[in-house]
């Protein structure tokens, strides 16, 4: 599949977020979007990044790709190996080089991120003349077979559509088929299914699922939604205010969190199969990433808020061998 | 069931296609709502659920008469509100008010949190007089559960949750009966989605309110709801109590569409039957004869596209008694279990939730929980 | 539904300065600004409410185009209202027997074609563009954003007719217009000119008006009001004008120094105003023959409208600037 001789990948995860940081300059202040971020993906694995609005991991993503705004964004530590290399230290046309090729992201968006002047076999066809020097004619021949690949009924006739002619679901299958054209070894999805309906919703992750497996690729779900998680990923890493709070493999989170915020968000979605009371609320409001609070960011929504969660910033404290919890009460709150 | 406070019958919203510069002909009709039949009793909750397009939103604009049906009545205790004008259009609008889905799009701008919830007041001098106005619309701040002091703030100082709070507040001023709320909480995060949905439940208790609640959100409908009623292309497919939707659905369009939700429990994922649907669905100035979902129904024939199927209690289910007999608008309505859970009892991911699930005892529907599961139908 | 906690979490049902639950209200409120009105008693919540507008004058206030260029219009306001204050002398009495002479002591812009003061008569024409502008922007605006905002408002068939007719009056060519219709009246005042700007200008100014009338009229807010039963006169007034203006704004300004600049233009090209008119354009036009020999004569009043014109348009970016947060 890859073609990088320099290293095997066995040894090294396929990605490994180390420690980064990004700042937002804005009007009002500098909004540290993300403090610390630390995750690995490994080929044909799932990781699940959860998190509210303003809680970085959308950020994140960004600065993997290497598509954040700067300014007002800027990165302002850590490391991202990719293979083994920090990307923060190659140059802009080597990123570029990655971008696609090795590494693709799909948006939730779908309708924005195609060009509605250009068909869609013209924005599939352009990844292999970019990349890969193809002709017209065969990058054409190659975007039918993409095509066909994320199962768009009758390829060949709509190869020359526009965007506009696609339904929802269709659009996001383009913008996969785009992605995967070039097969890379991550791909970062962010909110894939968010603007889709749940029916439609059901068949593109699925697609999406089974493509990975298929292609054994490392996938980054970025989501808000906990359905979506227990579905598809084998890890999860819980976000708040720009840090990971809690890590683990999906089936232990869902069973037994080991954070409160985890918790409180399992315990305030409603759901399909019970019909509960009253729904526990996290009270109070996402932190303003402008004004962190001090000691762990969670501290003023948490019912178990104690001095020392005012104080001290929580470490990543190990609960397993696989499993890490950013909460001062971790073993309280895992088993109570 | 209750008296019907709100009666919906055969409800039709047409918008006109046309072609001209000046002078316009019409070519067609975006059918947004086909006729629909509900019913709303005091004191309930009734849930509209259906995907994008399907026709709930203008459902629920012409049930506050924010779009004026092409045909059909909307009977407000027995009398037909559709065609009222003026002052007696005013003295209805009293009674039924609106909570919107945007929290950012919903409150103007450029008016103070003090404006925008004491404006009700304003348009209706006789519900408060003058003097109290500021101390009602501080207690109602009070009421959404917001700082009273916040009068005199402007809504882009606010979170979206305290908008939604604010616009909240708005719609109870006048002291409905009613309140239709079209997605409430779709736009909000989720940890303050649940804050909203307590506070929409709290408040229905303390002044008596009945909902219509809109969602895409098939567990927060069902949370929420009494009754639920699942759209489909501007018509009302199947429609019961929530455990009969849910757990005892009949429609195939209902089936396909709880099956399509994820589960919050990746023990789930193993055991699951999805029923994935082809196609798209097809556009509302187009729609297929007969049965409207026939072109992505696996059990299409014939008879679908030849007979519309209406919205009752279908013939061959009316002798299983139970939850299974419910309406439902397809010939061949038939069980089937498709929401997770109930099969094998709650399964061990619920966590913390079992026991809660276990405490309740429903809203009165027996066989519910954990042994309403595979065979609902059989013990009739 | 039996009530077993506190309905909502985060209430404000404690009594106020109660600590606990305010509080976290008050906590909330904050978001853009300090996260913790540590204490309710102050009377921080209600202290500082922030409208749009007072946000946009905030930052016009820190931006350096908006002071320069109001500061320049400041000044040119002042002087179209008492010119006598920096000019001494009279714009009309001219000696022929100094024209085309250059700077000198007491007059330093020189002399023009006639033997006039060339600086008296830049300050004397700064009324007459000054005039020409505002009011052709007040007229154009007014009939602009009445036609256009009804249109918008009520749409249909007056809407269709409104933009028929703005397509029409789009189609005329502005300059071409003026010589022809300028050149059948015989008038030194303004109002003719004015006249004619308001009958050409306020199509653009109603397209504004009813495009932002759209926008405005289709949120949410609008549709709560109209839900609550506002009548038609309140949905315009209070809840779409107030949200649809800032663009007519914006635009108005900007066409400011473009009407002034027009002024000029049909004055020189002699369908403008008439000789003994003070204005900008009828000097320019007069000291064109002699550019070569006495450029002075052209350099100042020209300079004088160049300075007017950008003056406005950077107005109208500032504007545009502070009340269109998106931009930024």
């Amino acid at each position: 599949m890859s073609t990088t001789p320099e290293r095997p990948s066995a040894p090294g995860p396929l990605l490994d977020v180390r420690d980064l940081h990004v700042e937002f300059h804005t009007r009002d202040g500098v909004a540290k979007a993300v403090n610390g971020v630390d995750y690995t993906v490994s080929a044909g694995e799932t990781l699940a990044v959860l998190g509210e609005s303003g809680s970085g991991k959308s950020v994140t993503a960004q600065a993997v790709m290497g598509i954040l705004d700067t300014p007002p964004g800027r990165i302002a530590g850590g490391e991202i190996l990719f293979k083994g290399r920090d990307l923060l230290t190659l140059g802009e046309d080597e990123r570029r080089r990655i971008r696609g090729a090795e590494m693709a992201m799909i948006f939730q968006d779908a309708l924005s991120s195609l060009n509605p002047v250009l068909t869609v076999g013209d924005q599939l066809g352009e990844m292999f003349t970019v990349h890969q020097g193809l002709s017209r004619k065969d990058a054409r021949a190659r975007a039918v077979e993409l095509m066909d690949r994320v199962r768009i009924p009758a390829a060949r006739e709509r190869v020359g559509q526009y965007p506009h002619q696609f339904s929802g679901g269709m659009r996001q299958r383009i913008m996969i088929a785009m992605a995967l054209s070039l097969e890379p070894d991550l791909i970062i999805a962010d909110e894939p299914t968010t603007a889709l309906d749940v029916t439609v919703q059901a068949q593109v992750m699925d697609l999406l699922a089974e493509l990975q497996r298929e292609l054994d690729m490392g996938l980054i779900l970025i989501t808000h939604d906990l359905g979506v998680v227990a579905d598809v990923a084998d890890k999860i890493a819980v976000m708040y205010a720009g840090r990971i709070v809690e890590t683990a493999p999906v089936h232990d989170i869902y069973k037994a969190p080991a954070h409160p915020y985890t918790r409180g968000l399992l315990e305030s979605i409603p759901r399909l199969d019970q019909k509960g009371r009253e729904l526990y609320a996290i009270k109070g409001l996402p932190p303003n990433l402008l004004a962190i609070p001090p000691g762990c960011a969670f501290n003023p929504r948490c019912p178990m808020a104690q001095e020392v969660c005012r104080r001290d910033v929580p470490p990543l404290y190990t609960v397993d061998e696989d499993r890490r919890s950013a909460c001062h009460f971790w073993e309280e709150t895992l088993h109570g | 069931m209750a008296e019907a406070i709100l009666e919906v019958r055969d409800l039709v919203k047409h918008y006109p296609l046309t072609k001209g510069i000046l002078f316009r002909k019409q070519i067609g009709a975006v059918k947004a709502v086909d006729g629909v039949d509900l019913d709303l009793a005091a004191g309930e909750t009734l849930g509209i659920v259906g995907e994008s397009g399907c026709g709930k939103s203008t459902l629920a604009r012409m049930l506050v008469h924010l779009e004026r049906p092409t045909a059909g009545a909307i009977r407000y205790k027995g009398e037909d509100i559709t065609r009222l004008s003026g002052k007696a259009l005013k003295a209805v609008r009293r009674n039924i008010q609106m909570v919107f889905q945007d929290p950012y799009t919903s409150l103007n701008p450029r008016m103070t949190v003090g404006d925008i919830v004491g404006e009700p007041f304003e348009i209706h001098p006789e519900a408060a007089p003058k003097g109290s106005r500021r101390s009602r619309v501080q207690e109602l701040l009070d009421v959404v559960g917001l700082n009273p002091e916040y009068v005199n703030r402007y809504p882009h100082q606010f979170s979206g949750g305290q908008r939604q709070r604010i616009g909240i507040a708005r719609g109870l001023a006048l002291q409905p009966e009613i309140i239709v709320a079209d997605e409430p909480v779709s736009a909000l995060d989720v940890s303050v989605q649940a804050q909203v949905v307590n506070l929409l439940d709290a408040l229905q208790s303390e002044f008596s309110l009945s909902y219509v609640f809109i969602a895409h959100d098939l567990s927060i409908v069902r949370h929420i709801s009494d009754r639920v009623g699942v759209m489909y292309l501007g018509r009302v497919v199947e429609i019961g109590k929530d455990a009969e939707i849910y757990d005892h659905p009949t429609h195939p369009y209902t089936q396909a569409l709880l099956s399509a939700v994820p589960v919050p429990d990746p023990e789930a994922r193993e055991h699951r039957e999805r029923i994935i649907l082809t196609g798209d669905v097809p556009s509302p100035t187009d729609i297929p004869s007969g049965c409207r979902f026939r072109t992505r129904c696996w059990k299409a024939q014939e008879r679908c596209a030849q007979e519309v199927p209406l919205l009752a209690v279908p013939a061959h289910l009316t002798v299983v008694p139970g939850p299974v007999q419910h309406p439902s608008a397809c010939h061949f309505a038939e069980e089937r279990h498709v929401v997770p859970g109930g099969e094998e009892g709650p399964t061990g991911g619920a966590g913390a939730r079992g026991g809660k699930a276990a405490e309740d005892p429903g809203t009165g529907d027996g066989p519910e929980g954990g042994t309403g599961g595979g065979g609902g139908a059989a013990p009739g | 539904m039996p009530e077993q906690q506190p309905p909502y979490e985060d209430s404000a049902i404690a009594p106020t300065g109660a600590g606990g639950a305010t509080d976290l209200a008050m906590s909330e409120g904050e978001t853009l600004e300090k996260p913790l009105g540590d204490s309710p008693s102050e009377g921080g919540p209600a202290a500082k409410p922030r409208s749009l507008w007072s946000d946009a004058w905030r930052d016009l206030r820190r931006n350096p185009v908006f002071i320069v260029s109001s500061l320049v219009i400041l000044f040119l306001v002042v002087i179209s209202l008492w010119p006598s204050l920096i000019a001494s002398g009279n714009p009309l009495s001219c000696d022929l027997a100094k024209a085309q002479q250059g700077s000198q002591p007491g007059h330093p812009f020189g002399f023009n074609g006639q033997g006039c003061d060339v600086y008296t008569r830049v300050v004397y024409g700064a009324r007459t563009s000054v005039t020409v502008g505002v009011c052709a922007t007040l007229g154009v605006g007014i009939l602009g954003s009445l036609f256009g905002s009804l249109a918008g408002f009520f749409g249909g068939l007056p809407d269709s007719l409104l933009s028929r007719l703005t397509d029409i009056f789009f189609g005329i060519p502005v300059v071409l217009g003026g010589l022809v219709l300028l050149s059948v009246v015989d008038s030194t005042t303004v109002w003719p000119v004015v006249g004619f700007m308001v009958l050409l200008g306020w199509p653009q100014i109603s397209r504004i008006a009813r495009g932002s009338v759209i926008t405005a009229k289709q949120n949410d807010y609008v549709q709560a009001a109209r839900a609550l039963g506002a009548s038609n006169t309140r949905m315009l007034l209070r809840h779409i004008a107030p949200n649809a203006i800032a663009p007519v704004i914006v635009v108005a300004t900007i066409a400011l120094g473009t009407y002034i600049s027009l002024e000029a233009t049909l004055s020189y090209l002699g369908a403008g105003l008439k000789p003994p008119t003070v204005s900008w354009g009828i000097d320019i036009s007069s000291a064109s023959p002699y550019i070569r020999n006495a450029p002075h004569m052209m350099l100042w009043p020209a300079g004088a409208l160049a300075v007017t014109v950008l003056a406005f348009i950077m107005l109208g970016d500032a504007v545009r600037d502070a009340l269109d947060p998106k931009l930024r």
